[in-house]
């Protein structure tokens, strides 16, 4: 439904670019003729209507027409750099959610310490802070000046490609048993993926202390603390899985956050995703690769969204049985 | 009288805040100096177009606090006249998003109904999307101009006020002042803009100031991609993007406008967080 509603904006939007896409596509040079045949082609002669069904009915198809830019299609083009961004994405929600939880997690349980400070503070700096910012400080940190992490790109010029199984290259690898390639793979994910974490990290720290706090606050924490359980099963047995819920929710918003800033990320260390891709098509006003990257990238957050929606249900019961 | 002892009950709980009056501090000197560029930095001329290349690439020193860039100009004066577009470029946006997505905001949450549906259906097409995606969708669309950039940042920041304001207008909908208000037969806008309105001042000034730091970031990130305002126009983003190719030798480039940003945003979240307590935490 929601889907639904953004292809129209996304098609509106497009439809907005002032001047003429078949004469954008064929050049100055191009006779009427030609641009002529053209808007045949691209169905521009045809009511809005009928350009907006044309457009869904390609889209259901997995064909998003072709890249004016590239000049191949742009499902292509978007197939062949979305993986590098997705994992990207994914390790720097895997960074965010394993350290961020736990800090959180341990801050809850001592309170007003030095840990609880540092997370407040670092939940602080990583709101206030661009990703570029912290790819630029990092980059400069360890790569450049303490010289342990390799400064750019996806793998070293020389390293052996894993066979293509799903795109993610650390999957790949680990899947290939080339471990060489897996441990490459992961020294120059490291940067940018920390990079784009820092922006949650705090975040998610500072809401798990907060949801952990107020679930300490109740009875039954009371009662088991009354029946001797330890302090530790008290926290991972009993106060988290309530106090996680609300999280996964705003980590869900964070995902979002993180598709955006993953371009910025990219640009930093050269990552071979679609952020080159996307801008590139923006400033040459190519159509078809705008709106094939914002599609790509909505439906993205949106089955992420959903996903996180699934796993509150199954964390948290209650919330199917008050929709029945 | 009242409004005094109100005001300075006020001002109390924020300076108790030891973080908001920094930032508040913060605030009020990045925003002086960014009005008074002409005066308060040391070589006004490097602003725009400024070639000077004895001292092109030069590292921080005495003369140039920041350094220089590629053409000699001060890194320094370009940071405090990039604050100049950054806050302008933050209060233009939010003058245009925060109107219309209270407005339609407290509509759909006092209309309710069909009305309401279809205005928060839209709002939720909007929030679906990435926000700084859907700014670079506007922006791929529009010629890339100062203004344009403006309409694009303002077009993904309106649905945020939209359903922060269509909640709090939905729990105050059915208060004895509104019923009130109805009853001895005031009009809609009277009821919305003078019943209701008032009461979300606090939280609207809260998230405002806060988005005034966010949009500023936003907007950097734009420019940082290229797709902000052309050059030689000095903007922080583009400033930082110009210096990323240089590093490590000229570090100075991408790091001093990359903590000024980092500042500012620091500022004005300090300061909304200190509004937010003052306001107290039942928002």
């Amino acid at each position: 439904m929601v889907l639904f509603g953004v292809s129209i904006l996304i098609f509106g939007i497009a439809r907005l670019i002032p001047g003429d896409p078949a004469r954008i596509a064929l050049g100055p040079m191009a006779s009427n003729e030609q641009v002529e045949a053209m808007r045949d082609r691209l169905l521009l002669n045809e009511p809005i209507t009928v350009q907006y069904l044309n457009f869904i009915k390609n889209l259901v198809q997995g064909d998003l027409g072709t890249s004016l830019y590239t000049r191949r299609p742009v499902t292509e083009d978007i197939l062949s750099t979305l993986p590098a961004t997705f994992e990207l994405v994914l390790a720097a929600a895997l960074i965010m959610t394993v350290v961020g939880v736990p800090l959180g997690i341990l801050a809850a349980r001592y309170r007003h310490s030095g840990l609880d400070i540092a997370a407040n503070l670092l939940a602080l700096l990583g709101v206030v802070t661009p990703s570029f910012v912290w790819g630029i400080f990092l980059m400069l940190l360890f790569a450049f000046h303490l010289d342990i992490l390799p400064i750019a790109g996806r793998l070293s010029r020389d390293a052996v490609l894993p066979p293509q199984i799903t795109g993610l290259l650390l999957v790949d690898s680990a899947l290939a048993g080339m471990w060489a390639t897996f441990w490459d793979a992961l020294r120059h994910i490291t940067l940018p993926a920390t990079a784009l974490a820092m922006g949650g990290l705090g975040t998610a720290a500072r809401l798990t202390r907060a949801n952990m706090s107020e679930v300490y606050g109740r009875q039954y924490i009371q009662l088991a603390r009354a029946f001797g359980y330890t302090e530790r099963e008290i926290a991972y047995r009993y106060a988290l899985r309530p106090a996680m819920v609300p999280t996964l929710t705003i980590l869900g918003l964070d995902f979002a956050i993180m598709l955006g800033n993953a371009f910025l990320v990219e640009k930093v260390f050269a990552w071979p995703g679609m952020a080159r891709y996307g801008v590139e098509v923006i400033i040459r006003k190519d159509l078809n690769g705008i709106v094939g990257t914002i599609l790509v990238i909505s439906a993205f957050f949106l089955i992420i969204n959903m996903i996180i929606d699934i796993i509150v249900a199954y964390m948290n019961p209650r919330i199917l049985y008050q929709n029945q | 009288m009242m409004a005094r002892r109100f005001q300075s009950r006020a001002w109390y709980r924020f300076s108790a805040e030891p973080m908001a009056v920094l930032g508040l501090v913060l605030l009020a000197a990045i925003t002086l100096a960014a009005i008074l560029a002409p005066f308060v930095t040391p070589f006004p001329e490097h602003a725009s177009s400024f070639v000077d290349f004895r001292n092109m690439s030069q590292p921080p020193s005495a003369s140039h606090w920041f350094g220089t860039d590629l053409v000699g100009r001060d890194v320094l004066t370009r940071v405090v006249y990039g604050y100049r577009i950054s806050l302008t470029v933050g209060i233009v946006v939010l003058g245009l998003a925060v109107p219309l997505g209270v407005t339609l905001g407290m509509i759909a949450g006092y209309a309710g109904g069909r009305l309401g549906a279809v205005i928060m259906r839209i709002t939720d097409v909007f929030l679906a999307i990435p926000a700084l995606v859907l700014a670079m969708a506007v922006l791929g669309v529009l010629d890339r101009t100062l203004i344009n950039g403006l309409i694009a940042l303002a077009v993904l920041w309106w649905p945020w006020y939209t359903r922060m304001v269509y909640n709090q207008t939905r729990a105050i909908r059915n208060e004895g002042y509104v019923v009130a208000a109805q009853v001895v037969g005031a009009s809609h806008s009277w009821v919305l803009f003078g019943e209701i309105l008032p009461n979300l001042v606090p939280s609207i000034l809260t998230k405002f100031t806060l988005d005034l730091g966010f949009v500023i970031l936003v907007a950097s990130a734009l420019s940082f991609l290229g797709l902000g305002v052309e050059p030689p126009t000095p903007d922080l983003g583009s400033m930082v993007a110009e210096g990323a190719g240089y590093l490590p030798d000229m570090w100075w480039m991408p790091v001093f406008p990359g903590l000024a940003i980092l500042l500012v945003v620091l500022a004005f979240n300090l300061v909304g967080d200190g509004l937010r307590s003052m306001f107290g935490d039942g928002m």
